[in-house]
């Protein structure tokens, strides 16, 4: 590819990332109302999205090979056990890091 | 003039902690990623470029392999479409949240990563700080460490060595907190439980590079067919 290939190709990225983010707040402008199913989609979807991510951040974790995904589930217990304990946001996404570390360059 | 600054100051301050995992977690992955496009052939010129413009993780690492391969600038288009569809869910998300946030709403969409949308949509921010501008530096924050980490690999990539083998999983711990925090806020789990089984059937149904479309058309479906009883209850907040 040559520079101006690939600053195009780099440009079509970011086009395309930026209409993802933006479409939504083109279709419903902020002056006018927002339709009913629109708005009821915008209560329901993040809790939806927020499960998704979860399951998004743990995509190339394999059950059937290597560690079985044993460190993952030990540190998210331990991250659900801080968070209800403490409810410290930092402290729960630390204590489940530092577990997660130790476990994969140590243990398994 | 003073009043200003102390807001600012203010809304600062309460967005920092917000975004301390962010900083490990982006820092890892830029790093990560910065190296990524050094041992690729590139110079660091071109992750300093894409983190500041593109701003989107998976793309990104994607983009290095578009590059590599053969000029065709509508793929790239349709795959970064696929590969960051979720965030229209974000936008649809945030409708009501950006409002009133004057000029800065346009830099919070444009930096509406997935770990931008998931603090300003959980926060719980203060009466007296100001939205838009915790939302303003969260978004800022994340985007600087984003941009300085994809930097520094690219710079110093093949000098770095210390044994961060695991650290990315800070990111799968936030995501762990912040569906917490939803569902200890939360009513009705309808959703929340919709989001993790239907994503983890999708999963296992379509593999890891294909799932999230399938996983959100099924979340859409299902939750449009739910509308009736989970408005009728008045479980939606």
């Amino acid at each position: 590819m040559t520079l101006t290939e690939q600053m195009i190709t780099i440009a079509m990225v970011v086009l395309g990332t930026a209409v993802t983010r933006f479409l939504p707040f083109l279709i419903f402008p902020a002056g006018k109302p927002t339709p009913k199913y629109i708005q009821y989609l915008g209560k329901v979807l993040p809790a939806a999205v927020f499960g998704l991510l979860v399951i998004y951040s743990l995509k190339n974790v394999s059950i059937f090979t290597g560690s079985h995904g044993l460190p993952e589930l030990i540190s998210i217990v331990l991250v659900i056990f801080l968070h209800v304990w403490k409810r410290q946001m930092l402290l729960s996404i630390a204590g489940g890091t530092v577990c997660y570390m130790l476990l994969v360059q140590l243990v398994f | 003039m003073q009043t200003r600054s102390k807001m600012l100051r203010r809304a600062f301050r309460t967005a920092f902690p917000y975004t301390i995992p962010i900083f490990a977690g982006f820092w890892f992955l830029g790093i990560t990623y910065g190296i990524y496009m050094n041992v690729s052939g590139f110079s660091f010129w071109y992750p300093m470029l894409m983190s500041i413009t593109i701003f989107a993780g998976s793309i990104e690492f994607v983009t290095v392999n578009m590059l590599l391969g053969a000029f065709n600038p509508l793929q790239a288009f349709v795959m970064t479409l696929m590969i960051n569809a979720r965030h229209l869910f974000y936008g649809i998300s945030m409708l009501d949240k950006f409002r009133g946030t004057g000029w800065k709403k346009v830099y919070l969409i444009f930096g509406m990563c997935d770990e931008s949308f998931s603090i300003n949509y959980t926060a719980d921010i203060p009466e007296n700080v100001d939205r838009g501008w915790f939302m303003f530096f969260v978004t800022l924050l994340n985007h600087f460490y984003w941009f300085s980490g994809a930097t520094l690999g690219g710079i110093f990539g093949s000098l770095i060595h210390f044994n961060a083998e695991g650290l990315d999983f800070v990111m799968t711990a936030m995501f762990v907190v912040i569906f917490m925090e939803q569902w200890l806020k939360e009513k009705n789990h309808t959703s929340s439980i919709l989001g993790l089984g239907i994503s983890l059937l999708c999963l296992i149904a379509f593999g890891a590079d294909n799932f999230i479309i399938p996983a959100m058309l099924a979340l859409l479906v299902v939750l449009t067919l739910m509308r009736r009883p989970l408005e009728k209850e008045g479980e939606v907040q």
